[in-house]
């Protein structure tokens, strides 16, 4: 069970939390002009990232809010929590981009 | 029966305290401060039981947690327990303990057979015979099933309750021996909170089985001052008897607590175990070693044990193991073992060391003690089968992997082997940590770990005392300062007072003997699952080369025990026959729990009411005082229907029915969802979330919304008000409700923020009063003053404030039932009581209480769906035949485009119909599969099913609704639903069956 | 390939055992395959396997990063039944039900198939009636399977809890008779030594890192033992099957999950078929060693770890003293996790892709081991013939994008 930093209400147990998944998934802004094939992309396609993950928690137990956080699915270790709309920190960037390289 | 193998004195037993147990039904006794197995051997009896496949007779080998043997079955009835740990049970007044797997007794076992058919059943004959006849396997497996297993399982429930705690602590340490403590006082000194566990009843770890001195005193002394000036820290918990059996991500660990030694758990009420679930910031793990056996022939009779436990049963229980005792090393510590025992007064035959001129310092005070001394030997057999006669040893070759020369036999009934110790690196491994390979004196050591964690002394791989102490303080001044937390003043680090220097082990995996492995004796590596070492090497040549393809193969390490004693002798044996090192080879992953963990403690107070919690609606005694049957709907418990006396479930219904419709009925609504939407955009919200348009309903107005998901199924549906400018009133199904707020709080939170939009729960706050029927308006009329009922004033699908009963109440005319209808909500509180005045108020027109199945045919009646029932997720409102609903005009709302796609669009989807059976009496089955044309036999092409069907008491005629391929276009087509033991032909039709003009819930 | 029976096991009981053949070989990679199948757990031995004896392809790799059988494999709770709602995947999962009813003659291994029979327990009206549609499906379908009452389940299971009082009733249930176990590692090692006795090279220890594509084209694997080329390529891989479509360069709609199981100590037979609930979210089953066999759900969140978290553990623990409360004493021994390979239909794919000559078998989720035979027999026509069986032809990867799903989720009791 995570320990989740809850950008509102501070450190709070995993159970507290519900996942929401793959972060920055944007809604397209004209589905109607999307083939069927791109649209099937939103709907379905994950990244699934192994190794530093950019997903989205809910505090379901607590302030109710959602936030983003970057995490190493492979150690499980929580390295960034930032709000929503807003992108991940810098050095987070360079991880994933130096994830990609190596 | 007397204690023939109890000291005079000695020990941390109260010889005052006399305990009386059973075994196998006989009467002993024992001593407060004994467990079971000392107290056995206390008697003289070390045949416990019979081992896993060969049921060759097994006695106790250790004296602790890593016992691989001495299984026993605690008590009877509701709190009987399999496979207990001898070793692990502290002795109480009346134990009844028993031996498992062995009938009729340990002694005359009548599966022993197996074991003269022992060369048939190397590891892994099962997966290579048992294949034929092709339908063999069954009977097979019938007897192997009944010879597999240990103990029993418990048959009558249990008899004792759990609990849980949730704690915090800046260090958690695991282990109090003197690491631990050391550890936990300098810590505590730092004024952090400390959580101090130890799976002992006691703390002191090792010491408690030794005759160390720390700070010139006995060691039991320097433990009971530390742990005094623990107890006086509040920011200190010490949790004794208390097992920490697994290391979870993010420093989470889960402690077994004990609360009783006794059996009679819980008869002060309290709960017989506790797992506490705890956040540390730090951990210290302070879980010693275990001592590894020497892998000799036979090594897994009776009297066969580790060193260490034996001076463990003579210094800290006061018993000798035996008469005539010898130790079989590769070290010098198992020679504390022999000075313990002689000076206990006990016969130690000789030290058999595999070494060759062993020279330590305690070597040296084993041979003044006149204890002899054979180096460069191995044991190459083991006398007797149920109780050891004595041993015969051989000079060993240079290279250790062959004996020589001429066998001498020695007279003993007790062996003591050690080949070293292990670290206990199993919940280092739980969270991830790797172990490295230390190749001088082969142990694996914790080594990286992402965890906020340390270990220190023995599980560090510092075996010496002073080592332990030391490295225990270092590792709670560390662990503290990262934590930004110093002490003001140091306390004093113990000091080991004569601490000896010990000369290098000499590792020896296998014990030779003249023949190779197998055909000499067996040398057992895992005892419980009786895997030998020939059995890991068949592995090896067979081609299970991967250390986990061996474990497999062979069940090593895969008993109660997981392979604490036998694992890495185990792997060491793997690795060459594979001609490789042992870090090549690796280990097994450890896994949790560390020990077994009793599932009622896991499932805690979870269980019987507490397991689920129902929600209840204010009106719920009513209910039940009324006799209702109940129907479970997500945690809500609402009335199913309400039989009178002698009523079947049809007749009750078809009553309820018929009140609502010749009358007036009332339905307990509370349990549907209700969301509070406020916010200038809330109108330009639902306009996206439904499917249907939202800008212009106005206030006072009640609009029906079907809610999609993206993927264009529907997801939930139900009426919505508008209450007023920016401010909406949702309600959702009663089993949807949480997931339709989490859905609408995902979009404005992570989409749409710009959207001035706020959701608030409201279910609960409102008891919801359905009043249904021709009769619904005169009866709430009786009521109201302030609400003018008159239809042209409040027509349909509108609602009013007012009072109802002087209860300030919205009313709602909506209508599931397709009757005239109002749904009043009243503040939850006052729910009950107007419940009950419209009850009787109503009686003049008979007014009857209806449950969720009499809604469910009334809205079938009318072709209504329900969603979860009539969908499944795969459903679109196009194939509901719902598209009125459905906006054309909306450039967008969510789950619109996947309307437009391949699968979508096709105009052979299933689609809702009705069902008329040929014989309007026959009520089709719910779930029935639709076929266009029946075969003898299947398979036969499915076209849809049966998603409602009841009986119509309105219509004197069953009605059922369908999911039926391109069902629209099939409007009067025969289909059937064949059954198992008849087909039952029915015909298509338009699904609204009852008032199609709506004239009734319009009027 | 030394026939295993009684009589070569006695006869090598004469000589110690010294004398038994490796189960399978560990050959050095060759430079050249026709086909590489990447993935040695049970689905990709199978592969193989099928590969060799239905088609006659024999110049086959099966590449394993680990030890082969060292994923789900190796991690599940071993239960085999094909009772599936949905007419694509009852033919898929029957089909593979139907190959391991002869599997251990046809492998000449037993895989100690036991077929106890599977409960999925219906608590509430809404599971009643999705658990008739479901037998009434597989009745026309041809499979075997009926809803019985809870009389009928105490006759199989005497010791659940069927007081109707408690907070989820036992209603009923489905059975299916056919349904039960087998020993998931023999699957995988029977599959293996089969496959190596049909000339299959069995290559542990080799992670592929990347694949040769020219034109669209498949005509390699990159792996840390080198460059093998291949004319065609099929990736099982479970829980890693993102990680494989990323090095292809296309987007794959799977979410790979940590998913626990445990056993108790062993104990005399208590429980003779499987017992399986979606509402109360447990599985049992009593090995044949004894143990009791549990299965809990997915952790939410996606992880690569083989770790889950314990209050998924202690909420699955609850559900099976609420249903079983007598085994409220027993003890867990061991837990392990398994990274499972989510799809949103809860059906899995076996389909080509944008890749000509590679081919993805992945989505098995919570549920791949009752499917191995028979998604390795379809997988194998698949490459081979380079076009799906019509078995499999409905589990494509473009089903995401027609939009017909085959969504079990609603329609399976448990997704398992």
């Amino acid at each position: 069970m995570f320990l989740i930093t809850c950008p509102f209400c501070g450190e709070r147990e995993e159970s507290e939390f519900s996942y929401g998944h793959e972060a920055h998934i944007a809604r397209p802004e004209n589905p109607e002009k999307l083939s069927d094939a791109e649209w099937a992309d939103y709907l379905f396609m994950r990244k699934n990232t192994k190794g530093v993950h950019l997903e989205r928690w809910v505090h379901t137990a607590g302030c109710r809010r959602w936030f983003n956080a970057a995490r190493n699915t492979h150690t499980n270790e929580i390295l960034a929590i930032y709000k929503m709309g807003e992108q991940p920190p810098k050095e987070i960037k360079a991880m994933i981009e130096k994830g990609k390289t190596s | 029966m007397s204690q023939s193998h109890r000291l005079m004195n000695g020990g941390r037993i109260d010889r005052s305290k006399q305990i009386d147990f059973y075994f196998n039904g006989r009467l002993m006794s024992g001593y407060e401060g004994d467990t079971l197995a000392s107290a056995l051997l206390a008697n003289g009896v070390n045949l416990i039981g019979r081992s896993f496949k060969y049921h060759r007779p097994r006695g106790i080998v250790t004296a602790g947690t890593e016992e691989p043997n001495a299984l026993v079955q605690l008590e009877r009835g509701s709190r009987t327990i399999s496979n207990m740990l001898a070793t692990r049970i502290p002795l109480y007044e009346g134990l009844d303990a028993s031996s498992v797997n062995c009938w009729p007794s340990p002694s005359y076992d009548v599966m022993a057979v197996n074991g003269l058919f022992h060369r048939l059943l190397p590891a892994g004959f099962y997966y290579k015979t048992f294949m034929w006849p092709v339908s063999g396997w069954k009977v097979y497996e019938h007897f192997i099933r009944r010879a597999a297993g240990l103990g029993k399982s418990p048959e009558e429930p249990d008899a004792d309750t759990y609990d849980k705690m949730n704690a915090h602590a800046d260090v958690v340490i695991i282990g109090a021996g003197p690491s631990g403590l050391s550890a936990a006082r300098a810590a505590a000194a730092t004024g952090a909170r400390v959580i101090l566990v130890d799976e002992q009843t006691e703390l002191g770890g090792q010491l408690l089985n030794e005759t160390f001195e720390i700070d010139e005193k006995p060691a039991a002394d320097w433990v009971a001052d530390v742990e005094g000036e623990l107890m006086a820290n509040p920011d200190v918990t010490i949790l004794k008897h208390t097992t920490a059996f697994g290391y979870y991500d993010h420093n989470f660990i889960g402690l077994l607590q004990n609360r009783s030694d006794n059996v009679a758990y819980g008869e002060d009420g309290r709960t017989r175990q506790r797992v506490w679930r705890v956040r540390a910031k730090r951990v210290i793990l302070a879980t010693g070693a275990i001592e590894r056996p020497l892998i000799y022939s036979d090594n897994d009779r009776p009297g066969c044990m580790l060193a260490s436990a034996l001076r463990a049963y003579v210094n800290r229980y006061g018993v000798t193991p035996g008469k005539r005792h010898v130790i079989f090393t590769n070290n010098d510590d198992a020679y504390r073992s022999a000075l313990d025992l002689k000076s206990a007064g006990a016969v130690v035959a000789c030290v058999v060391d595999v070494r060759k001129d062993p020279s330590g310092e305690l070597v040296s005070r084993a041979i003044e003690a006149g204890i002899e001394v054979i180096d460069n030997s191995a044991i190459t057999g083991v006398l007797g089968s149920k109780k050891i006669r004595g041993i015969e040893i051989m000079k060993l070759t240079d290279d250790g992997e062959n004996v020589t020369g001429k066998p001498r036999t020695i007279s003993c009934d007790t062996i003591g082997s050690s080949g070293g110790w292990n670290p206990v690196v199993h919940l280092h491994s739980h969270s991830a940590g790797k172990n490295t390979w230390r190749d001088e004196d082969g142990v694996f050591v914790p080594g990286d770990t992402l965890q906020a964690e340390a270990a220190c002394g023995a599980a560090n791989g510092s075996f010496s005392l002073a080592q332990a102490l030391n490295e225990g303080d270092f590792a709670g001044i560390d662990a503290c300062s990262k934590l930004g937390m110093t002490a003001k003043k140091r306390p004093a680090v113990g000091k080991a007072t004569a601490d000896v220097d010990e000369t290098p082990w000499r590792t020896l995996w296998y014990i030779p003997t003249t023949k190779p492995a197998g055909q000499r004796g067996k040398h057992f590596l895992d005892q419980q699952n009786d895997v030998t070492v020939a059995d890991v090497q068949l592995a090896a040549r067979e081609g299970y080369r991967s250390v986990e393809h061996a474990k497999r193969y062979t069940t090593l390490g895969m008993a109660t025990d997981q392979g604490k004693t036998g694992n890495i002798p185990g792997h060491a044996i793997l690795s060459a026959a594979l001609g490789q090192t042992i870090p090549q080879t690796g280990t097994t992953t450890f896994r949790p729990p560390y020990s077994p963990v009793t599932m009622g403690a896991l499932a805690g107070r979870a269980v019987g009411e507490f397991f689920d919690p129902i929600r209840r609606t204010p009106m719920h005694d009513w209910h039940e005082q009324a006799g209702c049957l109940w129907e479970d709907v997500s945690q809500w418990r609402r009335p199913w229907y309400y039989p009178l006396e002698g009523e079947s479930m049809q007749d009750a219904v078809s009553r309820e029915c018929l009140a609502v419709r010749n009358s007036v009925g009332m339905l307990d609504a509370t349990t549907l969802g209700k969301i509070d939407i406020q916010g200038p955009d809330a109108a330009e919200f639902l306009n996206r979330m439904y499917t249907n348009a939202w800008l212009k309903l106005a206030p006072g107005k009640c609009r029906y919304g079907l809610m999609l998901g993206e993927d264009g199924m529907v997801m939930d549906d139900g009426v919505t008000s508008c209450l007023g400018e920016n401010h909406y009133l949702m309600t959702t199904t009663s089993g949807g409700a949480p997931r339709v707020l989490a859905w609408l709080e995902e979009w404005l939170q992570t989409e749409w923020p710009d959207l001035k939009v706020y959701l608030t729960s409201v279910t609960e706050q409102f008891a919801t009063l359905q009043l249904a029927g021709p009769n619904a308006r005169d009866l709430l009329s009786e009521f109201t003053s302030d609400i003018d009922l008159d239809p042209e004033a409040f027509p349909f699908m509108s609602w009013k404030d007012g009072t109802v009963g002087g209860i300030p109440a919205r009313v709602y005319r909506i209508s599931f039932t397709g009757e005239l209808s109002y749904e009043i909500n009243v503040p939850a509180s006052c729910g009950l009581s107007l419940w009950t005045d419209i009850m009787n108020a109503g009686e003049k027109y008979g007014i009857t209480p209806f449950g969720t199945e009499t809604m469910h045919v009334l809205r079938a009646e009318k072709g209504f769906i329900i969603v979860g029932q009539e969908t499944d997720g795969t459903v679109t409102p196009i194939d509901l035949g719902m598209d009125w609903i459905v906006s054309k005009k909306k450039p967008d709302f969510i789950g619109k485009r996947s309307l437009s796609r391949e699968d979508t669009i096709r105009d052979d989807r299933k689609h809702l119909v009705g069902l008329k059976t040929a014989d309007p009496a026959e009520v089709l089955p719910e779930g029935g599969q639709i076929v266009a044309a029946t075969r003898p036999e299947p398979p036969m092409d499915m076209i849809g099913h049966v998603t409602s069907s009841y009986w119509s008491a309105a219509l004197d005629q069953s009605i059922a609704m369908a999911l039926v391929k391109n069902g629209r276009n099939r409007k009067g087509d025969t289909v059937y639903v064949p059954m198992k033991d008849k087909t039952i032909a029915c015909e298509i039709v338009d699904p609204i069956f009852y008032d199609p003009e709506g004239s009734r819930m319009n009027g | 390939m030394t026939k295993y029976s009684i009589f070569s096991l006695l006869r090598n009981a004469m000589g110690y055992h010294r004398d038994w053949q490796q189960a399978w070989r560990s050959p050095d990679p060759k430079p050249e395959y026709d086909v590489v199948i990447v993935g040695g757990g049970g689905h990709g031995l199978a592969t193989a396997y099928y590969l060799a004896k239905e088609h006659g392809i024999t110049n086959v790799a099966v590449l394993e990063k680990g030890w082969l059988g060292g994923g789900n494999t190796g991690r599940n709770t071993t239960i085999i039944r094909s009772n599936y709602l949905w007419d694509e995947s009852a033919f898929l999962y029957e089909k593979s039900l139907k190959l391991y009813e002869g599997l251990s003659q046809d492998i000449n291994y037993n895989i100690m198939l036991s077929q106890r029979g599977v409960l999925n327990l219906a608590h509430n009206l809404h599971d009643v009636r999705e658990t008739q549609r479901r037998v009434n499906a597989n009745r026309l379908n041809g499979i075997d399977g009926e809803y019985i009452g809870p009389e009928e389940i105490r006759k199989l299971v005497p010791i659940i809890n069927l007081d109707p009082t408690i907070r989820y009733p036992v209603l009923g249930s489905s059975y299916q008779a056919r349904g039960g176990t087998a020993r998931h590692d023999a699957v995988a090692w029977g599959l293996a030594r089969a496959s190596d006795a049909r000339g299959v090279d069995i290559i542990q220890n080799c992670e592929v890192t990347g694949f040769d594509i020219e034109k669209g084209q498949i005509t390699g694997v990159q792996t840390n033992r080198g460059q093998i080329k291949a004319k065609k390529v099929g990736v099982v891989v479970a829980g890693h099957c993102t990680v494989m479509s990323d090095m292809a360069g296309f987007r794959m709609p799977i979410e790979s999950h940590p998913l626990q199981a445990m056993v108790s100590d062993p104990v005399k037979p208590i429980i003779d078929v499987v017992v399986m609930s979606g509402a109360v979210h447990c599985y049992v089953s009593q090995s044949d060693k004894g143990e009791l066999v549990l299965g809990a759900g997915i952790d939410a969140h996606t992880s690569y770890s083989q770790r889950g978290s314990l209050h998924i553990i202690e909420e699955q623990i609850a559900a099976v003293c609420e249903l079983f409360p007598i085994f409220s004493r027993m003890r867990l021994m061991r837990q392990w996790g398994g990274i499972v390979d989510t799809c949103p239909d809860a059906s899995p794919i076996i389909s080509k892709t944008p890749v000509d000559g590679l081919y993805f078998n992945c989505g098995w989720g919570t549920g791949g081991f009752k499917a191995t035979p028979g998604s390795g027999w379809v997988f194998a026509h698949t490459i081979a013939r380079d076009e799906p069986h019509e078995i499999n032809a409905p589990f494509s990867l473009d089903r995401f994008s027609t939009g017909h799903l085959i969504d079990e989720h609603g329609a399976a009791a448990v997704a398992h």
